[in-house]
């Protein structure tokens, strides 16, 4: 374990906060865009099904983005109580990002997403669709400046250090595009599709079980559910393998810009080439080796180098106190890995299983894909672990340790905030996630409902509601079951 | 001389100023709506009220984004002396924010009626939370942090004394009384009235706070003083409680005869006034007692690049967020209302 002092809480309270955080911004930036998709189809085809599913899938966006906006609040803040050494330095360069991040994004998001919500009764289809839109690009507008900032505290460039220790800024156009930013964006990016897309799928493939014995008793099948698994599984089959290019493009960046990180990630301790690949092994930070392994030869020069032989750096090429944690990433990517295969898998077999036209058929793939469902965040969390602990003992990689980065604050505050998150975090989020569950577990109906029950967001007066509304109290029960019908 | 060094912090200074003040004004008025929850027990009439904020709130929030990641941005030395200074505060306050922020939600999705009871607590509690630790940041400010070098070099409960704990409650009863008149300019029938009633009690109130913190601030540190007494800050200083009276008739006389919307502007007036005078307190001073906004400030390299942008997308976003308010203008009802 690690010891209790205010540093180390500090770490903590962050690292909890962000893994929190970053759960909801890759629903929020997923969710988005498939809602966006929906409703262009529904528009360009007229078929009720898309309107039905956006109908849907907008209430949990709304859940969703609202946890997102609370616990990103909570980041914004915590650079300057928690790391304010580090936000005085580094704030000349990474601040004014994170201002155009507000600019851009934020206000984007929040300026349209009151209509996006509750005024497609206001303002018809077609400036909807544009609010639907315009909140989806918000939320990648978003990822690309915070990302930056991330990438350029990975690898700086662009700036120059004055005589009191600061960053200032040389070049904007290096800073804004370091060289990992390129590779980390669309990871993240489409790490978020992935997610999204397994938890489509999911709820997809959920629903398709549950009413197999029905369609089996010749009742006709839920089109929406169908549609819904089918887009999911398009996804799968698409972009986990670009995902798996695209994170093989991020290591060589890596090993090209961090290489004590691929060190610590492969859990190698010696400089070799040709390396192997340890599959498995427990790496051991104080003795200097990786135990248990498992290895297969010649397989780690192939992945870095993509060439037989080439080196691959090994932990004690860099001081004791230079390296990270090789405990911690070496299972976090291996994690991550594993389930950027499995996605993949997914998508291969769905692919043949449509070609089979059985895609409906083999409950095994839905209850894997319902498995799965939370796969994709898991990944996410397990990615931003590796790209986090292993930037460490840097804040700014090579130039500014965390140990330097410290607002001046006490081990009892710090830990009694750390407490405080912990109590509020585990209250509100274990409720919102408990009406995730609940909306999900509730099949799309035909004319799905625009706003649940007892929430009647209408302005009365000016514009009345449009034909074809869902009439007051007629399926606005959310909670009657509607399998039946 | 009129060097970009000295200039640029100005600007921002200000630009920083208006991005509070909007966000006192408009996240004001839905925490004060979110505070008013304690004295309007009716279900529907709940239901309207948050109604009557709920398209907005968020894009309301993001001002607060805009005022932290600004000072981050521009004055990075400020930003990182005042948050680990408030730290107890501004904890509270994002912790208050986010019960408050997933209630809004959270209220419409539960199945029981006792959940329901506990998310209504948790949004009137979180509001007004949220309201007591912003005032309590402002007192705190107002009152001088110890600075060393370039950290904050004081405790954790420094800034807690009477004036903060005043000012906590001025800026409660001040969101109280902002979503009280929102609420008589968006909604009709008794629970109109009702709030009319209570924006008359709250003005009463505010004025009164509003005194009491515009007598205590000179006597904190005697750079405020002679600002608000000595010439030229006078010509200043002393308009604004004939201003402030001028307003308070426009309030009383608005509510009084049943105009709807006078009371709200007349109290956004108050709020603008008593920025005003913060800021000729402690202006040029961005931490007083010590840092002043050219010491704050990031290089002017970074300030004018985020000012480029920041000057074409304010007016932007200014734009589409009045849009937006357009959008869901008029009276808010209850789900019946219409259909
Ligand atoms: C790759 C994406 C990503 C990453 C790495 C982060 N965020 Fe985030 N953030 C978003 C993507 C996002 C988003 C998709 O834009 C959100 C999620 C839901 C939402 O409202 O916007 C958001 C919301 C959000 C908000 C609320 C915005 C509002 O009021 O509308 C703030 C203040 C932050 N974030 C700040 C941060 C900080 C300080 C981070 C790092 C330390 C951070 N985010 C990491
Ligand atoms: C959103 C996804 C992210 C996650 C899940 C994440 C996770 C983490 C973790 C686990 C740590 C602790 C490392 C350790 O204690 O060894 C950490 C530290 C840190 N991260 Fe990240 N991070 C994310 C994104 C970011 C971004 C976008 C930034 C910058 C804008 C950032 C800035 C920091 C800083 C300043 C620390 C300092 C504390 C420390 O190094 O321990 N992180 N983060
Ligand atoms: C087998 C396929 C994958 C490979 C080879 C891979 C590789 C990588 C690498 C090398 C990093 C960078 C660590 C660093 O140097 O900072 C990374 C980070 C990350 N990965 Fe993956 N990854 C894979 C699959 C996935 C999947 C399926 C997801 C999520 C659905 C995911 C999400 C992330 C995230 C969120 C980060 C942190 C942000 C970033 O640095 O881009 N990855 N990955």
């Amino acid at each position: 374990m690690f010891p209790l002092d205010a540093f180390h809480l500090a770490r903590a309270q962050f690292a909890f906060t962000l893994i929190f955080h970053i759960v909801f911004p890759a629903f929020s930036i997923g969710l988005a865009s498939y809602l966006a998709v929906l409703e262009g189809m529904w528009l360009r085809t007229g078929q009720q099904v898309y309107l039905d599913l956006f109908r849907y899938w907008v209430k949990i966006f709304s859940i969703g983005f609202a946890m997102g906006v609370v616990s990103g609040l909570v980041m914004s803040y915590q650079f300057g109580t928690n790391w304010g050494a580090f936000s005085d330095r580094a704030g000349p360069v990474i601040g004014p990002l994170m201002g155009y991040e507000v600019l851009t994004a934020f206000f984007l998001e929040a300026g349209f997403l009151g209509v996006m919500l509750f005024g497609m009764q206001k303002v018809g289809p077609r400036l909807h669709f544009a609010a639907t839109c315009l909140v989806a690009v918000g939320t990648l507008i978003s990822a690309f400046w915070i990302l930056s900032v991330n990438s350029w505290m990975q690898t700086p460039r662009g700036y120059t250090i004055a005589p009191d220790g600061r960053f200032l800024p040389a070049d904007w156009l290096a800073i804004i595009f370091n060289p990992s930013f390129f590779v980390r964006l669309p990871h993240m990016v489409l790490a978020s599709y992935l997610s999204v897309a397994f938890v489509v799928g999911a709820v997809g493939a959920f629903h398709i079980l549950r009413e197999r014995p029905l369609v089996r008793a010749g009742k006709p099948p839920n089109p929406a559910v169908r549609t819904m698994f089918s887009m999911a599984m398009w996804m799968a089959t698409i972009v986990a393998p670009a995902q798996i290019l695209m994170g093989d493009i991020h290591g060589l960046n890596t090993l090209k810009y961090q290489p004590a990180k691929i060190a610590a990630m492969e859990g190698d301790w010696d400089s070799s080439g040709p390396a192997p690949e340890i599959l498995f092994g427990i790496p051991d930070m104080k003795n200097e080796v990786t135990r248990y392994k498992i290895e297969i030869p010649y397989a780690g020069s192939l992945i870095l180098t993509h060439t037989l032989d080439g080196r691959v750096p090994g932990l004690k090429n860099f001081p004791r106190a230079d390296r990270p944690d090789s405990t911690i990433v070496f299972f976090s990517f291996r994690g991550m890995i594993a389930i950027g295969f499995l996605m993949a898998g997914i998508g291969l077999w769905s692919l043949f299983l449509r070609w089979r036209r059985a895609l409906y058929e083999n409950p095994w793939l839905q209850r894997a894909v319902v498995a799965m469902g939370p796969a994709g965040f898991a990944a996410v969390i397990l990615g931003w672990i590796t790209t986090e602990v292993g930037r460490q003992p840097y804040t700014v990689y090579g130039l500014m340790r965390t140990a330097d980065s410290m607002s001046p604050i006490g081990t009892v505050g710090v830990a009694t905030s750390l407490l405080a998150f912990i109590v509020v975090y585990a209250i509100v989020f274990t409720a919102g996630i408990t009406y995730l569950l609940r909306l999900m577990g509730r099949p799309p109906v035909r004319g799905e409902p625009d706003h649940p029950a007892g929430q009647p967001i209408r302005t009365a007066g000016i514009t009345p509601g449009p034909a074809g509304a869902v009439p007051e109290g007629a399926s606005h029960d959310l909670h009657r079951p509607v399998l039946a019908e | 001389m009129m060097t970009q060094a000295y200039l640029l912090p100005i600007i921002w200074a200000g630009l920083i100023a208006f991005a509070v003040l909007a966000y006192v004004v408009l996240d004001g008025f839905d925490l004060g709506v979110g505070i008013l929850f304690a004295i309007e027990g009716d279900r529907e009439e709940r239901n309207v009220m948050i109604n009557a904020i709920a398209p907005m709130w968020d894009g309301n929030e993001t001002w607060l984004v805009l005022g932290g990641g600004g000072l981050f941005a521009v004055f990075p030395l400020a930003y990182a002396v005042i948050m680990p200074a408030m730290y107890p505060t501004i904890i509270a306050m994002l912790l208050a924010l986010i019960f408050r922020g997933v209630a809004f939600e959270f209220r419409f999705r539960t199945q029981s009626a006792r959940g329901r009871v506990l998310w209504d607590v948790a949004f009137c509690g979180g509001s007004a939370l949220a309201a007591f630790a912003q005032g309590l940041t402002l007192g705190g400010l107002l009152q001088g942090i110890k600075v060393t070098g370039r950290a904050y070099a004081g405790g954790w409960w420094d800034w807690l004394d009477g004036f903060t704990v005043l000012c906590g409650v001025a800026v409660l009863c001040g969101y109280a009384l902002l979503g009280a008149t929102w609420l008589v300019w968006r909604t009709e029938g008794a629970l109109q009235r009702r709030n009319a009633r209570a924006a008359e009690a709250l003005g009463f109130i505010v004025l009164c706070f509003i005194g009491a913190v515009s007598l205590w601030t000179p006597l904190l540190n005697p750079i405020f003083y002679h600002r608000w007494f000595d010439w030229p800050g006078v010509a200043l200083t002393a308009p604004v409680p004939v201003l402030v009276a001028l307003l308070a008739w426009g309030f009383w006389v608005g509510l009084r005869r049943g105009h709807h919307i006078t009371p709200f502007l007349c109290v956004i007036g108050w709020f603008v006034l008593c920025f005003a005078g913060l800021g000729i307190s402690i202006w040029p001073m961005m931490v007083p007692p010590s840092i002043t906004i050219w010491q704050a400030a990031s290089p002017p390299s970074s300030q004018m690049f985020l000012l480029v942008g920041a000057s074409v997308l304010i007016p932007i976003i200014l734009a589409y967020t009045g849009y937006s308010y357009w959008v869901f203008r008029g009276k808010v009802g209850a789900h019946t209302s219409y259909h």
